[in-house]
């Protein structure tokens, strides 16, 4: 398919309901996860799955598989820019 | 003698990728606003772990769940809404968007019983038991009221957006048609006029006489009621994706503030 017609490309009914499965199984696990009391573990475990979620949400719903690559290099710098921010403030804090 | 003369069609502005892109960038800032709650959140943790797990005890998972699950499935109907619009087939799209707007409305009032519980309780900003709590669950209630409420309020603006694309879509709106004639000298001292197959005159225009310089004729298009105008899908692309942004926000506060304890 040629990048002039990304923009109308029509995505199935069934791809959505399979993403939205996935969302909810996602957030069982992760309350599930939440019982153990893991400690940092399962900080980091709430997060990777958020992540998980967030990029299911990004790549499906808001069709960034489907868009032209300027679209998906343009959100990974965001988030790029966001993850030096927390890991710049994280440095400071940690060798206070 | 017949004559002919051509006319053209203004072509009306549209860029796709332009107005997405543009959207895509308010959404980086929305992205930093929160991303700045955040950082403040994680290093005020990092700081006060254990009052920020006395303080998240409190929270109601099962409404979070269910607020979370809320979200997720308004994500799923308004995906759902813009596929049927782009299949033209209008009716389920404004179905799905309608059980979209009903989703967030629920997911408000869902919110308005938690503060309500936490307020009745006496935790809320500056309120008079305040003082008695611990310094890291004073700030976790203070960030979970700024963030839960800033995000509220971008609910509240998602669903004023998406009713406006609503109207729209229903209303359909007129649509205007510029048609340009390349040669007005042409035309000169003739009249526009429209007949019927039989030859009668419905419509008659003035004639166009020396004082006329510039000649443009201008129909005004309504869509069927079955067809939409495809500006009404990209307003309800773009609609879609601020509320997209609005459900991840929501899947990085639910498991912060309800989940790590």
């Amino acid at each position: 398919m040629e990048h002039g017609e990304a923009q109308h490309q029509v995505i199935g009914y069934g791809t959505y309901v399979l993403v939205w499965l996935g969302l909810l199984v996602f957030t069982g696990l992760t309350v599930a996860l939440a019982g153990f009391h893991w400690g940092k573990l399962s900080v980091f475990s709430v997060i990777l799955i958020a992540a998980a979620k967030s990029s299911l949400v990004l790549y499906f719903f808001m069709h960034l598989k489907y868009e032209r690559p300027l679209f998906r290099t343009l959100v990974l710098v965001a988030i790029l820019t966001l993850t030096v921010f927390i890991a710049l403030t994280f440095v400071d804090v940690s060798y206070r | 003698m017949e004559d002919s003369i051509s006319l053209t069609l203004g072509k009306k502005h549209s860029d796709v990728i332009g107005a997405k892109l543009g959207m895509w960038l308010f959404l980086f800032t929305e992205l930093f606003l929160f991303g700045g709650a955040f950082l403040l959140y994680a290093t005020y943790r990092s700081s006060y772990v254990e009052d920020f797990h006395n303080a998240a005890l409190e929270m109601n998972v099962l409404l979070g769940a269910i607020n979370t699950i809320i979200l997720l499935t308004s994500s799923l109907t308004i995906a759902l809404s813009i596929a049927a619009l782009q299949r033209g087939n209008k009716k389920a799209s404004l179905i799905s968007l309608s059980i979209t707007l009903l989703l967030g409305l629920g997911f408000l009032v869902n919110k308005y019983f938690e503060w309500g519980h936490h307020i009745s309780l006496g935790v809320y900003p500056n309120s008079p038991q305040m003082p008695n709590y611990n310094k890291g669950e004073v700030l976790y209630y203070g960030l979970y009221y700024t963030m839960t409420g800033l995000h509220g309020l971008h609910v509240i603006i998602g669903l004023a957006v998406l009713s406006v694309v609503f109207y729209f879509i229903v209303k359909r709106p007129r649509t205007k048609i510029f048609l340009t004639p390349s040669d007005v000298e042409k035309l000169r001292g003739s009249q526009l006029s429209f007949s019927s197959t039989e030859g009668a005159n419905r419509w008659q225009a003035a004639e166009i006489d020396d004082s006329v310089e510039q000649l443009e004729i201008v129909l005004v298009r309504r869509p069927a009621k079955e067809g939409t105008d495809p500006a009404n899908i990209l307003k309800l692309e773009n609609a879609g994706l601020y509320w997209h942004l609005v459900d991840i926000i929501w899947i990085f506060l639910f498991p912060l503030f309800y989940l790590i304890t």
